[in-house]
């Protein structure tokens, strides 16, 4: 194993946890201020896949097909939230659970109307398309790179957002105390509808983005969503510092486990045997990380009070 | 003697009679169907033990359903054909892997445990399609239906008559324990917490212990599921399943005693009289789902039986 193997799939890792930042983030916003579990959250992923690949198939451009996944999947997030999710706030999980599962297969079925039932394929920007030297020897997809990059923005934008803005100090009250601000005279209701198409623009946004490296097909979003849970749970429910940490945290573990295991049990075992094992128990890896840590700290890692 | 007492019996009767019917008038398919209804009922109510009861909303019973079935293909490959001793490994191993689960995730609450029983059930989802033995994504077939002491499972009416049994007992098994101080103490860890604390009762075993009488009846009902389509997928693991056992609690209503034969069956109907009618069910189907949950509170049997005491 070569230093610049390793260092290749430590940025795999991290271009992987960045992705997942974004899904989690939008989810642990919407969880944190409007008390919402949504399993539909990885159908808004799904959305904004296809709007960018329909798009960037019509106009021939991928950066048109971008701004159309963030608009597609604001869009059906805040008409959701209008519709169905505003019904939900009041009730138990129970009730969320079931009615965010029956809109994954209302939206499944949806774009298996809209777009037939193949899958569409995204072509990389000729902008990042190839590979880059990075110090030390390292050869890297530009592509990747770029995703590590607009992930790291994003998450400093959605910071100083949350931090220094006006609807920011609104969407913290919000989480803190929702009658209180709603007796200062916030439109709660709009401040709800905006925060859920925020969370929805970051997932579509997301969908886009990987949508290039893999194919765009319905159920895409499903494995991201339950990732995107496991991120949540590990960096605390609510906290968008902890989405972060346990995003990266996840993305680094699962790549490398799946990277390195094998080869460990090949120091033990035959080859295709190790190969096998390590397989299959890199693929839980994650699973006894998140235990591990909630044998420890029930609430995650860094759970608002 | 209350409504639901009543209504309760009609279910029975009318799930017991249907196969009867439906050989009467010469269509064998809708044995099959019934059979359906009477595994997916078992399954539920093995889950309705945990979430009606003790409230606590695990979105990861796929697990043991999938234990069952994985259970059922292979000890039929190994030659092991036998009903009870694979509901017996099955439940056994279930329940283990539910004391172990259970004993993390019930250190949480609220959506950290629906969440948390999702990403386990996951776990065994992901360690099954990459375990090569166990036949990855293409899953297990089984060549014969497994056989029950003196009696030939190959008759689509015996194989009913065998879940119908096994759901009765479930049945059976749930009201008693319903009934019992172990029960009342699932149901008041329920209601409040610190109330049966400090009537001294630790709430922490009465959950796990529920947990994993859940999962193990559940496990059973995955076996069958397995004998019924002769073929075992991971399709049973995904998360899927575990969102279609937590509807048929809630289409019937959850913590009653038929709440989980009455969804089953409209589940199994419904999936049925769509399929037959547009390619595009699961639309149907969601949607139907979301008026349920918006507008039709507390499952089809409060609107007959009138509202659960259940609080």
């Amino acid at each position: 194993m070569t230093f610049a193997l390793f260092a290749e799939q430590l940025l795999n890792g991290l271009q992987f946890g960045v992705t997942l930042f974004l899904m989690a983030a939008g989810l642990t916003l919407i969880f944190g201020v409007m008390g919402l579990i949504n399993l539909a959250h990885g159908s808004l992923y799904m959305v904004g896949a296809f709007a960018c690949a329909a798009v960037a198939a019509w106009t021939g451009s991928f950066w048109l097909g971008l701004v159309a996944s963030l608009a597609a999947a604001a869009g059906a997030g805040a008409l959701v939230e209008l519709l169905v999710i505003r019904r939900l706030y009041d009730r138990d999980h129970l009730d969320q659970v079931l009615a965010t599962f029956a809109l994954i297969l209302i939206f499944s079925e949806a774009m298996r109307w809209l777009f037939g039932p193949f899958p569409l394929y995204l072509d990389m920007p000729a902008l990042l398309q190839g590979a880059i030297i990075l110090p030390g020897g390292i050869e890297y997809p530009l592509y990747r790179l770029a995703i590590i990059v607009i992930g790291i923005a994003v998450a400093i934008g959605l910071h100083l957002l949350i931090a220094r803005t006006r609807i920011g100090m609104r969407i913290r009250a919000g989480s803190s105390d929702r009658e209180m601000i709603a007796a200062l005279g916030v439109d709660i209701g709009k401040l709800y509808t905006i925060v859920f198409a925020l969370g929805a623009a970051l997932a579509g946004f997301a969908g886009a983005l990987v949508g290039v490296n893999q194919s765009v097909q319905v159920g895409m979003g499903e494995p991201v969503l339950i990732l995107a849970f496991v991120v949540i749970v590990i960096g605390g429910i609510g906290s968008l510092r902890g989405a972060l940490i346990g995003a990266l945290l996840v993305g680094v573990i699962d790549t490398m486990g799946r990277f390195l295991l094998p080869q460990a049990f090949m120091l033990v075992m035959e080859p295709s045997a190790a190969a096998t094992t390590g397989a299959s128990l890199a693929s839980m890896l994650i699973y006894v990380v998140m235990a591990l840590i909630l044998a420890f700290r029930p609430r995650g890692l860094f759970a608002p009070a | 003697m209350t409504r639901e007492f009543w209504i309760n019996g009609v279910l029975a009767l009318l799930l017991l009679a249907a196969p009867f019917i439906a050989l009467a008038f010469g269509e064998s398919f809708y044995v099959t169907l019934a059979t359906r209804v009477a595994i997916l009922a078992l399954a539920a109510v093995g889950l309705n033990l945990a979430l009606g009861l003790g409230g606590l909303v695990s979105f990861g019973h796929a697990a043991f359903f999938g234990i069952g079935g994985y259970a059922a293909g292979l000890l039929a490959a190994e030659g092991l054909a036998s009903m009870p001793l694979i509901w017996l490994v099955g439940a056994v191993v279930a329940g283990l892997v539910a004391l172990a689960t259970g004993a993390v995730s019930l250190r949480t609450s609220g959506v950290y445990f629906i969440m948390i029983t999702l990403a386990f059930a996951q776990m065994i989802y992901y360690f099954v399609i990459s375990w090569p033995t166990l036949g990855g994504e293409d899953g297990l077939s089984l060549a014969l239906r497994n056989e029950f002491p003196f009696v030939n499972t190959l008759k689509p009416l015996n194989f009913f008559l065998i879940a119908y049994g096994l759901l009765l007992l479930a049945l059976f098994v749930f009201a008693r324990l319903r009934a019992s101080r172990f029960g009342a103490a699932l149901e008041g860890a329920r209601q409040n917490e610190t109330r049966l604390a400090s009537l001294g009762i630790e709430v922490f075993p009465v959950r796990l212990w529920a947990f994993v009488l859940s999962a193990m009846i559940t496990s059973v009902a995955g076996a069958l599921y397995a004998d019924l389509n002769r073929f075992v997928s991971p399709s049973m693991l995904s998360w899927h399943m575990s969102g279609e056992l937590i509807v048929i609690v809630l289409l019937g209503g959850v913590g009653r005693l038929f709440g989980p034969v009455a969804g089953a069956a409209v589940f199994v109907l419904l999936e049925f009289a769509l399929g037959g009618l547009t390619e595009r069910w699961q639309l149907f189907l969601g949607l139907i789902l979301l008026g349920t949950v918006l507008f039709a509170r507390g499952g089809l049997l409060a609107l007959f039986a009138g509202k659960a005491r259940h609080g």
